[in-house]
Order: C-alpha cells, then sequence, then structure tokens
C-alpha cells in the first residue's frame, strides 16, 4: 500500500522539477519597478565598470549582461532566437564577420537613427558606420571597436634574408601587395625552411576586402564568377604558395600554434588584437624578435570589431537604444579600450591621449595604439557584403586556398571555388 | 524518498475483513490506473524528447525553412531531391560509411580477442579488466584535440614516427583516406576497451561443463574458440554491432575537432566531413533548417537500414 504514496511522491516531485525548469522566464520590469536591460556581449567588451557607471546615473535601470566566451556560440544563439521570435537580450553584440548574416535581417533590428538619440553623424570613422547601414539609409548598429590592420614582421629573420628590418625601411616592402610578394621571393631564397606568410587565405581575405566590388554587387548579384578583380587576386595569392611563401598553417590551428613558436613564417597580417595572439602563441622566447609597422600593401584593412543592435524583440527598445548610444561614446569607449583593449571605433577616441600613448613591450615598445589609429584612418570605404559573404569567406574561398596549399592545382580549386560560392548564395 | 520506504508498517485496519465500499473503489481505481502512471515518465520523457523532435524534424525538412527568415516556404520533398542530387551529401555519406568501416570492424575484432585474453587466468584481473576501460573516461573533446596535435601534417607525432622508420609523411588532413584512418583510429581508441568488457562478460556467462565436454572430445582452443566461444557470444555480438553502427554512422565530434580550427567543412575539400557534420553545417553555418532536417531524416532512414542489415547478416553469419 505504501507504494502508491511512492509514486505519488515521485510524480510530485517531477512535477515540482518540471514547473521549476519551466518557470524561469524573462520579466523585464523587475520588482522594484526598474526597467531591467539586459546585454548580450562575448569574448570581452570591457563593459562592467561602465554599467555600474550606467545605473548610478539612470536610478530607473537595472543591467544584467549575458556573457558568452566566444563570438560563435554567441551568434548561433542570436540567430536561433531571432528565427524563434523571443529570447533574445535587448541590446546584442553582432561581430563584424556574422555582418552580412546579419544585415539580411535586417528587418527584425530597430533603426537606431528611428529610436536612438540623436548622435553626430562623424562619431564612428566613416567606414565603419557604412558597413552597418543599410541601402535605404537605416542604421542598424553603433560601433564599438575595429581591427584595423597593419603589418607584424620577424626582425630577426627580415636581417638573415639582408631585408631592411627597421620600421621605416620595411614600409617600402610594404607599400603594394607587389612588393610585398616581390619581397616574399627574395626573402625564401634567403632563408631556406622558414615561409614569408602563415597562410594563403589570411593574405587573400585581406587583399579582396580591399576591393571595391567583392563577391557580391550592389544589388546583392553573386558576381564571383565575372568580377576579374576576385580572379586576379587568387591568382597572385596561388602563384605566391606554388613558389613556397605560404607556410601552409591554417590561422588558429594548433600547427600555426606551434609555427609561431618555431619561426617558420616572417610576416602575418596583424589586426590591432592579433599582437596579443602573437604574444602568447610565440611566447616569452621569441620576445623581441617580432615587431609591427604602421603599413599595409595598398593602404589599410580591418579584420574584426563589433556593434551594439537593438533588436525588434526587445520591449524596452528606446531605453535600450539610450543605454547602447550612450556605451559606444567616445568617452565610454576608451573606458572599455583600458580595460580589455577593445580598440575604439570612435573618431575622438582615435586622438585620445590614453589610446596614443599605449605601447606594447613584446613589439619592442611600439606606440602600438597611435599606430593602429594611423591604420584605421587609411580605411577609406567598407565593401558591400552580400546576403552569404561570411559564410563564402569562410566556407568556402579559405577552404579552397587551402586544398591549393595541400597541392591541389590552382586552376580546379577556382572553379571549386566558384561553384561552391553559387552554392552557398542559392 | 528512502525514509518513506524504510519501514513498513501495514496498520491493524488493513489487515481487517470486508473494507468499506469507497475505500474499495480507490483500490480498484489504483490497481487499474497505477500502473499506467508508474510507465507515465518514460513515455512522455519518450514523447517529449524522442518522438515529438523526430516528426517535428520530419515536417520541417519539407520547408524551406532559414534560422530567422520571417516566413517559412512549404516546397515538399523538394530538400529531399536537392539532397539526392548534392555530390556533398554523397561523399559524406561515402566518408561515413568509411570511418564507420575502419573503425567498427577492427574494432569489434580487436575486442573478442582482447575479451578472450582477458578471460584467461590472469594476475592482477580487476587491473587489466580496469585498464581497458580507461580510453572510455576520458573526455571525448579532449582526446580528439590530442589526437589531431599527434596526427598533424607538418608538425605531428605521427608523420615523426613514420620518418624515423624511413616512411615518407602523410598529410592527414589533405588525403581522404589518411584522415579517415586518423579520425577511425580516435574512435578505435576509445570504444575497443568498452566493447571489449561487453563482450567479456558475455564470456563468462558461457556454462564450463561445454567446454568441457569438448575438451574430453579433444577439441583444440582454437577449436573451441570458434565453435564454442563464438557462436555463444552471438547475442551480445549483435547487441554490440548493432551499438556500434549507430554510433559509427552519427560520428560528428572527431570530425569537428579533428582540426579545431577549420570550421564544419571537414576539410578543405571535405575529405573527412560526415553526414552529421554536413548537417550541422547546413543548419548552423548555412542556417537552412529545412535542409538539414532532411538530412537528419535520411541518416535516420540509413543508419535502421544498416542496423537492420547487420542483424540479420551477424545472426547468419555466426551460428
Amino acid at each position: 500500500m505504501r507504494h502508491r504514496w511512492v509514486s505519488v511522491l515521485i510524480c510530485a516531485a517531477v512535477s515540482a522539477a518540471a514547473t521549476t525548469a519551466c518557470g524561469s522566464g524573462g520579466a523585464t520590469q523587475s520588482a522594484d519597478g526598474k526597467t531591467e536591460l539586459t546585454i548580450a556581449t562575448f569574448n570581452e567588451f570591457g563593459y562592467e565598470e561602465l554599467f555600474k557607471e550606467y545605473e548610478a546615473a539612470h536610478p530607473d535601470v537595472k543591467i544584467t549582461q549575458r556573457k558568452t566566451g566566444q563570438g560563435q556560440p554567441h551568434h548561433q544563439n542570436l540567430f536561433t532566437k531571432l528565427g524563434a521570435g523571443s529570447g533574445l537580450a535587448d541590446i546584442e553584440g553582432v561581430e563584424e564577420g556574422y555582418l552580412s548574416q546579419f544585415m539580411s535581417k535586417a528587418g527584425q533590428f530597430n533603426d537606431l537613427k528611428e529610436i536612438g538619440p540623436k548622435i553626430e553623424d562623424d562619431r564612428w570613422l566613416k567606414w565603419k558606420t557604412e558597413a552597418i547601414t543599410t541601402k535605404d539609409g537605416k542604421l542598424m548598429g553603433y560601433g564599438t571597436d575595429i581591427g584595423p590592420l597593419a603589418m607584424c614582421y620577424r626582425k630577426d629573420l627580415f636581417e638573415q634574408a639582408g631585408l631592411p628590418s627597421d620600421p621605416e625601411g620595411v614600409k617600402a616592402l610594404f607599400a603594394t601587395w607587389d612588393s610585398y610578394f616581390a619581397a616574399g621571393d627574395t626573402f625564401i631564397a634567403k632563408v631556406p625552411g622558414v615561409a614569408w606568410f602563415d597562410s594563403a587565405a589570411q593574405v587573400y581575405n585581406a587583399m579582396h576586402n580591399q576591393l571595391e566590388t567583392g563577391y557580391y554587387d550592389k544589388s546583392d548579384k553573386l558576381v564571383v564568377d565575372t568580377n576579374a578583380d576576385i580572379k586576379k587576386d587568387w591568382t597572385t595569392v596561388t602563384a605566391a604558395v606554388a613558389k613556397g611563401q605560404s607556410a601552409r598553417l591554417g590561422a588558429f590551428s594548433p600547427e600555426w600554434n606551434t609555427g609561431f613558436k618555431l619561426g617558420k613564417f616572417a610576416t602575418k597580417t596583424c589586426p590591432s588584437w592579433m599582437l596579443g595572439v602573437v604574444e602568447t602563441q610565440a611566447g616569452p622566447e621569441n620576445k623581441g624578435k617580432w615587431a609591427v609597422t604602421d603599413a599595409f600593401p595598398n593602404g589599410g584593412g580591418n579584420w574584426g570589431g563589433s556593434y551594439l543592435t537593438v533588436p525588434k524583440q526587445s520591449k524596452n527598445a528606446k531605453k535600450a537604444a539610450e543605454l547602447a548610444a550612450w556605451l559606444t561614446a567616445p568617452e565610454q569607449q576608451i573606458k572599455a579600450f583600458k580595460a580589455k583593449g577593445t580598440f575604439p571605433s570612435q573618431v575622438k577616441a582615435l586622438d585620445a591621449p590614453e589610446l596614443l600613448e599605449q605601447t606594447n613591450a613584446y613589439f619592442g615598445d611600439v606606440k602600438a595604439g597611435a599606430l593602429f589609429a594611423t591604420q584605421a584612418k587609411k580605411i577609406k570605404a567598407a565593401q558591400y557584403k552580400g546576403p552569404a559573404d561570411g559564410q563564402i569567406q569562410e566556407t568556402v574561398f579559405s577552404p579552397a586556398l587551402q586544398s591549393v596549399e595541400q597541392g591541389k592545382n590552382a586552376e580546379e580549386a577556382w572553379k571549386a571555388a566558384v561553384e561552391g560560392a553559387q552554392k552557398a548564395a542559392k | 524518498m528512502t525514509a518513506t520506504l524504510s519501514e513498513v508498517d501495514r496498520g491493524p485496519a488493513q489487515e481487517a475483513g470486508p473494507r468499506p465500499p469507497r475505500r474499495y473503489r480507490l483500490s480498484n481505481l489504483d490497481a487499474k490506473v497505477s500502473p499506467y502512471l508508474f510507465v507515465a515518465p518514460f513515455f512522455v520523457l519518450f514523447g517529449a524528447i524522442g518522438l515529438f523532435p523526430l516528426l517535428y524534424t520530419a515536417y520541417v525538412s519539407l520547408f524551406d525553412w532559414e534560422v530567422g527568415a520571417d516566413e517559412p516556404l512549404f516546397i515538399g520533398l523538394e530538400n529531399y531531391r536537392t539532397l539526392f542530387e548534392d555530390d556533398q551529401f554523397w561523399n559524406a555519406l561515402f566518408n561515413t560509411f568509411s570511418i564507420f568501416l575502419l573503425s567498427s570492424v577492427p574494432q569489434i575484432v580487436v575486442a573478442v580477442v582482447i575479451a578472450a585474453l582477458l578471460n584467461a587466468n590472469l594476475r592482477a584481473r580487476t587491473g587489466w579488466r580496469m585498464g581497458v576501460l580507461l580510453p572510455y573516461v576520458a573526455s571525448l573533446v579532449a582526446l580528439t584535440i590530442i589526437f589531431g596535435n599527434l596526427f598533424g601534417p607538418q608538425y605531428g607525432l605521427v608523420n615523426d614516427v613514420l620518418g624515423l622508420l624511413g616512411i615518407s609523411p602523410i598529410d592527414w588532413q589533405a588525403s581522404t583516406f589518411g584522415s579517415h584512418v586518423a579520425i577511425a583510429s580516435m574512435v578505435n581508441w576509445r570504444w575497443t576497451g568498452y566493447n571489449a568488457l561487453i563482450i567479456l562478460a558475455a564470456m563468462q556467462a558461457i556454462p564450463r561443463d561445454v567446454y568441457e565436454a569438448a575438451l574430453v572430445d579433444g577439441a583444440s582452443a582454437l577449436r573451441r574458440f570458434f565453435s564454442i566461444t563464438l557462436p555463444m557470444l552471438k547475442p551480445t555480438l549483435i547487441f554490440v554491432i548493432v551499438t556500434s553502427t549507430i554510433g559509427g554512422l552519427q560520428i560528428f565530434t572527431e570530425p569537428k575537432l579533428f582540426e579545431p580550427s577549420g570550421g564544419s567543412g571537414g576539410g578543405s575539400e571535405h575529405q573527412y566531413q560526415t553526414v552529421v557534420l554536413y548537417l550541422y553545417q547546413s543548419a548552423f553555418q548555412g542556417l537552412d533548417l529545412g535542409y538539414a532536417s532532411a538530412i537528419a531524416w535520411v541518416l535516420f532512414l540509413v543508419v535502421i537500414g544498416v542496423a537492420v542489415l547487420n542483424f540479420f547478416l551477424t545472426r547468419r553469419a555466426v551460428k
């Protein structure tokens, strides 16, 4: 007879667990009448102290941060919840690499020009804002940080090859892509066993992003097979691979890390945040060997950086936009830069003394802040990105270039890449 | 809950004669309804996290359903038609079977041999038996990353050892067969010991007197193994083969993390992209849920087909 009560107890326990599990929904109005704003970020935005500051100035607002360690799961979550129609934070961080996917769903986000406070147009670098403005002029996000590109190189290996190695002297080598690859020929002839760059995709993507038109034209038509510039870049890079300029080490792979340790390549396309990666991977034993210079073939470029966006799902869109606007003001961004080193996209912040005086000990006490600020200003315009642009770069062209490095015929790999791009764009 | 169970106190009332009618009705209800309540947790859970997703996936596979899109478009069986014309899918299916065969076949043969060895009179028997299970205890992700390093094309340990033996290095990521061998070796490393223990348990359940009779008849050790041990292991072998079929055809973590920075493509030209990896890529990089659901269903049917086939083959082969 007792057994019956046991079963009842079990059922009660199960259903109790189920209700608690389901009963944790999000409320926008907390018990004390404050408006609760949630902000979803990934990696380190450096906002922790800023939230306290904002809450102190706005007693009616309570900020909750949902922090994800890495960008990939954060964006996966973002797009899934977008599909589900609920569950997003009031402010969502969006990384530059996911921008094309984001822009193709811009209709589900608020136009910040419409709901946000009035902001002067020149708060951000022009290309930064351009990239997140829709064709009909809607502003879908506020810029946070950027990753302006410079060139990192191994001083000791350059000397060994008889190339100039001081930051001013190397600038001539990094003037154009032609001079870059020509210097690579000289280098690999003089220093056997060491390549010129780490992998073809790292160089090609930087070249590609400098083109006026990329994989898509402005009417969202895929032009990968008709845009002669793309093929030209492809031919240049694969020719360099054929000559042995590539170390054939896929970026961020374990072997790439080993390549840094062993000094298997002499140059690296270097966004501002890459300095930390180089330091970690090359390690203390290579200190003083790496240098960085404020030059990049054919001008400048950008890799990385994010935006703050306000999804239409948000119930407090106006207040969320106010917070996002405040967080992305130059004064705040400089504080975030000091906290976590996120390089500011705001024009005024680029002239802030805190930034200009920042140095990097690993790279021989170079004035890194000033150097990357110079590089950021060299970028002319943002290339238009079509709906599947990010996917074409990540899952089609980068692997195709890797297949060339693995020995595939460059012409066949090109055909496969074009087909892959057409499939991805479908 | 244990407290409720610990003491059973049947009061005198329960021992007494005829019960009041109301109580009787309750206990009648108890007899009829309670059994369903007891089995309900399984069926409710199975319905919620087994059956429903299965059916819903079938439903989604009939749509052009992009993550975050405003309105999914009903397209009937179009996803399946595209799938059967998709070279990448057939390539993924080939890779899956290739990795499956390279892992399951040697694995089960070796597991039977290990089980036979462990079944012998060994010193520190339990220690050995636990020892073969150690790879199974290790975290799959950590294991995969370590193996990925070992099989690194330029600085990997395996190539260094091959170099010492005078064999030219193999690009484990570029070569299709090479990458399959590398991935299969991870699977084998992890699962051989586990399967050996299951087979060992079955071996120990074989009655001794059968062996004794064979011994009296003069059967050699080899003869005893093939004529007694293997046939008596049949039900267990079927179980092991069917479970490793299901696991093998759903292989994901190993190819996904084989080259951790490489995304979900499974190699520069999909050399080691398996069906589940392609499914993942379609769903979470391509954001095409409809297509991914179609892949899931085709894979589901393939797994069932292969499991049934294996069941009959094994039943006939091991008599």
